[in-house]
C-alpha cells in the first residue's frame, strides 16, 4: 500500500474517530477517552508505519501490534476495520453478545489482532515474547505496543522493561499514551509515574517524547526507534484524553462512559466538522 | 523396580533429549534452574534458553508472545509461583487466547521439605483446573515424565504440569500393558474391593498401601491419573461400578485438586462412597520431605487409614 502523508493520515484518524463514536454509542458501553488519545497514533501506525497485509493477517512475517491498554479497542478496531481487516459494518458488533467483537482486544476472532490484552500490565511482557521470537529465529519483523500511563502502575510492566533491555530488543517500539488521567483522576494524583523519560532511560532504553497529534512528528518517531539498535525503543506520546471531541478533552469522566443521543450527536457533528476542514470541503 | 529419580531430573533430562527433535521448543526460567533443573537444557542450548530473573509475571507474558510467534515455549518455576503468583498471566494470556505455553510446576507439594509453607505449592491443581481450557498434568515418575513431556510438546495448547523435588521409584516402566496416553489415566494395579485413584508421588504409595492392604485380605486398584484435567471419567466410572468404593490420593489441599475433581464427577454421574486423602486444608511447614509428608499422614500407612475408612462406606 501506498504510504499516506500526514495530512492523509489525519483524515483517516478522524475516520476512524466517527467508527469508534459510533461503535460506543451503539454499544452504548465501552473506553472512548483513551481511544481518542492513543487512535492517531494507531492510525499511522496501521497506515504508514507498519509492514502487514490485510489480505495476510497471519503471515509470520509481518509486523506486530500489541494493545496493552487493551480497553482502547474503539481505537484500534475502527483503524483495523478501515485498513481492510474486516467490514466496518461489524463494528456494529461492538461488545454485543451477538457477535466476537469483544469489549478488550481479542486475538482468536478479530481479523488483524495479533493479541488478545485488557488486563492492564500484561501486553508489554508479550510484545517483549514476539521480539526475542524474531530475534532467535532470525527475522526482521518489528513489535508494537501501546500503554497507557496508568497501566505503567503495573509491576509487571518494569518486569518487561528490564528483560526488553536484557536482550537489546530494538525490533520493539512500545508506546506510552501520556494523556496525564486514569479512570479514578489525574495520573499525578492517582499514582504518579513520572518522570516517564527518566525511568525508562534508566532502564536502558532509548526515550522519544513525542507530540501524539501530530503525524509528521509521529513519522519522525517511528523512523527514529527503526534506526536505534541494541535497545528498545519508547515513545512517550504527549496526548490530550478524548482529543477531537470538545468535551471529552481533558475530562477522565469519559475514560469508560458511552455517550447518551444528544452526546453522540455533537461528538459527531465535531467530528464531521474537522473532516470537512481537513478535506478542503 | 528401575531405580530412583526426581521427576525433575527426569523432565530436565527430557528437554536436553528432546530439544533437536523439537526446535522450536524454547525454555524459559525464573532465576531457578539449578532447582527446576533446566540447566541442562541451558547449557547445551543457551540460545534456546531465556532466564527472565525473579519476574514470573513477566516470564510467563513472554511465553505467550513467543507463543504467538510459533515457538513452543516451556516456562519453569516452583509450582507455588508458576500457578499463584502468575495466575492471572497464565489465564488472560495463555489460556485465553489458547496460545501453546507449558506451564511448568517444579516443587509442587509438602515435599519441597525444609523451604516451609511459603514455597510449598499445594493448591496448584485448583487454580490451574479452574481456567478453561488448561490441561493439568502430574506424571508419578521418571518414566512416565519423559512420555509426557513428549506428548506435551505434541499438543498445541496451553497445559500445567507439575514437577515433584524428592527422587521417586520408576515405576510404570515395569508395569505390563502401562502405557501412557494425554488424557487417559493408567491402571496400574487391579483390585476388586477398593480403588485408590493416586497422582504424584502418591503413585508408589498407593501401590505400597495395596501390598499391605493384601495382608488384611482387601484387594485394592491402582490407579494413575496422571492427567487431573480433563479427567478420564470413563476409568473412573468403572471403579466405581466395579470395586463400589473409591479413594483419591495427593501431594493437594483435598479441596479443589484430584480429590475435588473426582468428587465432582462421582457425585454428578455415579454416585459412590468417596473418601479423600491429601493436605487437610492447612499450610505446611518445614522438616526433611520424608518428616513433613509424615507429619501430614501422607504417607503408604495414611492411605490405607482411608482405604479402611472407605470401605466402612460401602
Amino acid at each position: 500500500m501506498e504510504k499516506l502523508s500526514g495530512k492523509q493520515l489525519e483524515i483517516k484518524a478522524y475516520e476512524a474517530r466517527l467508527l469508534g463514536l459510533d461503535a460506543v454509542h451503539t454499544a452504548a458501553s465501552g473506553h472512548i477517552g483513551g481511544s481518542l488519545s492513543i487512535i492517531d497514533t494507531l492510525t499511522t501506525l496501521y497506515f504508514n508505519v507498519m509492514n502487514i497485509d490485510p489480505t495476510d493477517p497471519k503471515n509470520p512475517d509481518r509486523d506486530r501490534f500489541v494493545l496493552s491498554k487493551g480497553h482502547c479497542t474503539p481505537a484500534l478496531y475502527p483503524v483495523l476495520s478501515l485498513r481492510g481487516y474486516f467490514p466496518k459494518e461489524d463494528l456494529k458488533l461492538f461488545r454485543s453478545i451477538k457477535g466476537h467483537y469483544s469489549g478488550h482486544a481479542e486475538m482468536r476472532h478479530v481479523n488483524g489482532v495479533d493479541m488478545s490484552t485488557g488486563s492492564l500490565g500484561q501486553g508489554l511482557s508479550v510484545a517483549v515474547g514476539m521480539a526475542l521470537a524474531g530475534k532467535t529465529a532470525g527475522k526482521d519483523y518489528r513489535v508494537y505496543a501501546a500503554c497507557g500511563d496508568g497501566e505503567i502502575a503495573e509491576g509487571q510492566i518494569w518486569e518487561a522493561a528490564m528483560s526488553a533491555a536484557k536482550y537489546g530488543l530494538d525490533n520493539l517500539c512500545v508506546m506510552v499514551d501520556v494523556n496525564g488521567l486514569q479512570i479514578d483522576g489525574a495520573t499525578k494524583d492517582v499514582m504518579p509515574s513520572e518522570p516517564l523519560d527518566k525511568k525508562f532511560e534508566a532502564f536502558n532504553w532509548n526515550v522519544i517524547k513525542v507530540d501524539g497529534h501530530d503525524f509528521d512528528a509521529l513519522l519522525n518517531a517511528f523512523e527514529a526507534a527503526k534506526a536505534c539498535k541494541g535497545k528498545p525503543t519508547m515513545l512517550l506520546l504527549q496526548t490530550t484524553k478524548g482529543k477531537g471531541v470538545s468535551f471529552m478533552e481533558n475530562n477522565y469522566g469519559w475514560h469508560g462512559k458511552a455517550p447518551n443521543d444528544e452526546q453522540y450527536e455533537q461528538a459527531k457533528a465535531e467530528v464531521e466538522a474537522k473532516l470537512a476542514e481537513l478535506e478542503g470541503k | 523396580m528401575a531405580g530412583k529419580i526426581a521427576t525433575r531430573a527426569a523432565y530436565g533430562e527430557a528437554l536436553v533429549e528432546l530439544a533437536e527433535k523439537y526446535p522450536e521448543l524454547v525454555v524459559f526460567d525464573a532465576d531457578l534452574a539449578n532447582a527446576t533443573m533446566t540447566k541442562g537444557f541451558a547449557a547445551k542450548y543457551p540460545d534456546r534458553f531465556f532466564d527472565m530473573g525473579i519476574a514470573e509475571c513477566n516470564m510467563t507474558g513472554v511465553a505467550a508472545g513467543m507463543a504467538a510467534c510459533g515457538f513452543k515455549p516451556f516456562t519453569n518455576t516452583f509450582a507455588i509461583f508458576a500457578s499463584g503468583r502468575a495466575w492471572e498471566q497464565v489465564r488472560n494470556s495463555i489460556a485465553y487466547p489458547g496460545l501453546n505455553v507449558k506451564v511448568v510446576g517444579s516443587h509442587g507439594g509438602l515435599s519441597v521439605g525444609e523451604d516451609g509453607a511459603t514455597h510449598q505449592g499445594n493448591e496448584d491443581f485448583a487454580l490451574m483446573r479452574a481456567i478453561p481450557g488448561m490441561k493439568v498434568l502430574c506424571p508419578c515418575d521418571g518414566h512416565e515424565m519423559k512420555l509426557a513431556v513428549e506428548a506435551l510438546l505434541n499438543y498445541d495448547g496451553p497445559a500445567y504440569l507439575r514437577l515433584g523435588r524428592s527422587a521417586v521409584e520408576t515405576v510404570t516402566d515395569e508395569i505390563e500393558g502401562y502405557k501412557f496416553e494425554l488424557d487417559k489415566a493408567a491402571l496400574l494395579a487391579d483390585g476388586t474391593d477398593v480403588t485408590v485413584i493416586a497422582t504424584g508421588i502418591m503413585v508408589q504409595m498407593a501401590l505400597k498401601a495395596r501390598q499391605i492392604m493384601a495382608e488384611e485380605g482387601v484387594s485394592v486398584r491402582v490407579i494413575d491419573m496422571h492427567t487431573i484435567k480433563p479427567l478420564d471419567g470413563e476409568i473412573i466410572a468403572k471403579a466405581a461400578k466395579e470395586t463400589g468404593c473409591i479413594v483419591t490420593t495427593e501431594e493437594h489441599n483435598i479441596i479443589g485438586g484430584l480429590g475435588g475433581a473426582v468428587a465432582e464427577f462421582l457425585s454428578e454421574n455415579c454416585p459412590t462412597p468417596l473418601v479423600r486423602h491429601g493436605v487437610n486444608d492447612e499450610f505446611g511447614r518445614s522438616g526433611t520431605a520424608a518428616a513433613v509428608l509424615e507429619a501430614y499422614n501422607l504417607t503408604a500407612e495414611g492411605i490405607c487409614e482411608k482405604i479402611r475408612e472407605a470401605l466402612k462406606k460401602k
